[in-house]
């Protein structure tokens, strides 16, 4: 394992996220090792992207990095604590205060504005009164140069601005990480460079991790590290 | 704060579905109102029928009863003692059906806290001669004011007033089915034939119609005096007391300590109509069975909306969860969801219920045999609406929970990566 090394070697921060041989398997139709011996780490304020082809197991190792998926084997450990074989309840806590989700699709809820989905895991954190919180949605949709339209509702949206609000709401509860399943997946050049450079802002600002799952090699590439998979493996 | 978020959910998601969530409340308001409706109407119209009966029937009546005596002669003798004897032919002894020392019987059940009031009452059976004919009935000497106090009896009189009794002597009101056979009417006189012979003349001063044709063809009022003067007995002869009690509930104890404290047999109302009280048990139980599957069908509609509701509200049911809901909250947002839905479907079903009954009883509902009835008779107890509401929030929760658990149960990474 030369990856573990390099990367051991270059862990001059805080580790964030850390995982030891992670092994899923897909039970249907037949037995099938999705993941195999997946060992990785990511640091305070790096900017890491996995790229492999479609199948190769990337969205599926990041939805175990993200807590939903809890059918593996192996341990994951984020800012120290290991959450393999806690409790749903736990984890739902672990994913409200520490992690970020920017997906696909903008997955915005229909039944609320734009504030009030920016807002919606502050008030479910519930460490902030709701006039704080809302303080806190209007200045990070205000970074995002979003504020016009915070009390629209998200069917008024295009594509980038919804993404922009899905990272809004990513940042509510200042989480350790952000995580981000081909955010860019939907959006065309203008819009995707921008959500890049909203990414970018994050890392250099705020020092926020960032693990991005692409196919889109110009995005991997101006990322600091990027993970090859194939095949379930990490293969650089 | 996390209550108040997930009802904050639980609203929002019904205002995003709101004409479906309007339908599913309408069934439990329609159940409920229909529960509501249903009970008060069946049990006013058993507390009439029970009335019909139970309101002229005293709640304990104390009397003489026609019997053999306890203490036969074999058995004080001592050559016998321990022996099985059998005594046949037994005739039941003559204790006469006079009550007595009655006037101190009274005074002591006036004192008794759980007595409303105490009405002496003679009652003996007569012939009513018209023509050559003689026809059977029987004749109620009452205390009229007490009489009135409990049986209400002015309101089953429909012509004449039933204090004329008291301020003419000799005077008498009859039950309608023997005015018309006898031909007579207000004003007119009619001879009485006792048993033991005597023969008065009275002055009818009023018709009463109960209702039951049975004894509207062979009753009769008159004073206590005017009884005792046609059995030719004194001012004290009482054959009957009757007692009426705060508790109706309290009478069959209360006629029990009565026959040991006074010696003479006492009965209770819920013993001398226990046939009425079977018949609202029935119709209770049947109203209740029915109202019940109404709740249970809307229930069922309930679960197949907030069902439907979870397939349309995957997406949001899987980012709520990615972005730090669990399980147990998504539950929650459901089971509050069809709460919200079960309570406000239920309080308007009270309003309709109670709207509905309102209109019932003002539905004019005249029959000859029931002179005071003038409208469908409803019962507007609160207990019927508590337990209407109660049921249609145990309802709606149970056909919320299912939904609710399948909903926490939905795995949002198979949702997202399905995209």
């Amino acid at each position: 394992m030369t990856l573990l090394k390099l990367l051991e070697e270059n862990n001059m921060s805080n580790i964030i996220l850390e995982t030891k041989n992670i092994n899923k398997y897909f039970y249907d139709p037949v037995k099938f090792k999705v993941l195999s011996d997946i060992n990785m780490s990511i640091n305070e304020g790096e900017f890491v992207s996995i790229v492999g082809k479609s199948g190769c197991g990337k969205s599926t190792l990041l939805y175990i990095l993200s807590t939903m998926d809890t059918d593996y084997e192996g341990e994951l450990t984020i800012n120290g604590v290991s959450l393999t074989s806690k409790t749903d309840k736990d984890l739902a806590v672990v994913r409200n205060e520490r992690i970020g989700f920017v997906f696909q699709f903008h997955y915005l809820l229909p039944e609320y504005n734009v504030l009030k989905n920016v807002m919606l895991p502050g008030i479910k954190l519930a460490k902030h009164s709701i006039q704080e919180i809302e303080h806190k949605a209007m200045e990070q949709l205000r970074k995002l140069d979003m504020v016009d339209q915070a009390l629209k509702s998200p069917n008024q949206l295009s594509g980038g601005q919804k993404q922009r609000v899905a990272i809004a709401r990513a940042l509510i509860n200042d989480p350790l990480i952000i995580m981000g399943d081909e955010p860019t997946g939907n959006l065309d050049k203008k819009n995707s460079d921008m959500v890049f450079d909203i990414f970018n802002t994050l890392v250099k600002e705020r020092n926020q991790a960032l693990l991005i799952v692409t196919h889109d090699p110009d995005f991997a590439e101006r990322t600091h590290r990027t993970i090859e998979m194939a095949d379930g493996r990490i293969i650089s | 704060m996390n209550a108040k978020l997930i009802i904050d959910i639980a609203i929002n998601l019904i205002r995003a579905r709101l004409k479906q969530s309007i339908i599913a409340a309408v069934g439990v308001t329609f159940g409920i109102a229909m529960f509501v409706t249903l009970l008060g109407f069946m049990n006013g119209l058993n507390n009439l029928l029970d009335g019909l009966m139970l309101n002229r029937t005293p709640h304990v009546r104390l009397y003489n009863e026609v019997k053999p005596s306890t203490d036969q002669p074999v058995l004080i003798s001592k050559e016998y003692k321990n022996n099985t004897n059998f005594i046949q032919s037994i005739k039941p002894k003559d204790r006469g059906r006079e009550i007595y020392n009655s006037k101190a019987i009274i005074n002591i059940l006036k004192q008794d806290k759980r007595v409303i009031d105490v009405a002496p009452k003679v009652t003996a059976p007569v012939f009513f001669n018209t023509g050559s004919i003689e026809i059977t009935g029987v004749v109620n000497g009452i205390d009229v004011p007490a009489e009135e106090h409990l049986f209400k009896v002015s309101d089953y009189i429909i012509e004449g007033n039933v204090f004329d009794l008291n301020n003419e002597s000799n005077t008498i009101i009859i039950g309608k089915g023997l005015a018309e056979q006898m031909l007579v009417k207000v004003g007119d006189v009619v001879k009485i034939t006792t048993i033991k012979g005597g023969l008065v003349s009275l002055k009818i001063v009023g018709i009463i119609q109960i209702g039951i044709a049975e004894i509207d063809n062979t009753m009769s009022y008159t004073s206590l005096r005017t009884a005792q003067m046609i059995l030719g007995e004194s001012a004290s002869y009482i054959t009957d007391i009757q007692v009426k009690l705060t508790d109706v509930m309290m009478s069959p104890e209360t006629a029990k300590e009565y026959r040991a404290k006074f010696g003479i047999d006492a009965i209770d109302a819920q013993t001398a109509n226990s046939q009425f009280e079977t018949g609202s048990n029935v119709r209770s139980i049947i109203s209740y069975a029915v109202g019940i599957t109404l709740l249970i069908v809307a229930g069922f509609g309930i679960y197949n909306i907030l069902n439907m509701m979870i397939y349309e509200k995957m997406d949001s049911i899987a980012i709520l969860k990615a972005t730090g809901f669990s399980g147990n909250d998504v539950k929650w947002i459901f089971i509050s969801l069809s709460l919200i839905i079960g309570i406000v479907g239920g309080l308007f079903g009270l309003l309709f219920g109670f709207g509905l009954s309102s209109i019932i009883d003002n539905i004019p509902f005249e029959t000859s045999s029931l002179p005071t009835i003038k409208t469908y008779p409803i019962d507007y107890k609160y207990t019927y609406y508590v337990i209407g509401f109660t049921f249609a929030v145990c309802t709606t929760t149970i056909a919320g929970l299912f939904p609710a658990l399948k909903a926490s149960k939905i795995d949002p990474v198979e949702i997202i990566r399905g995209k």
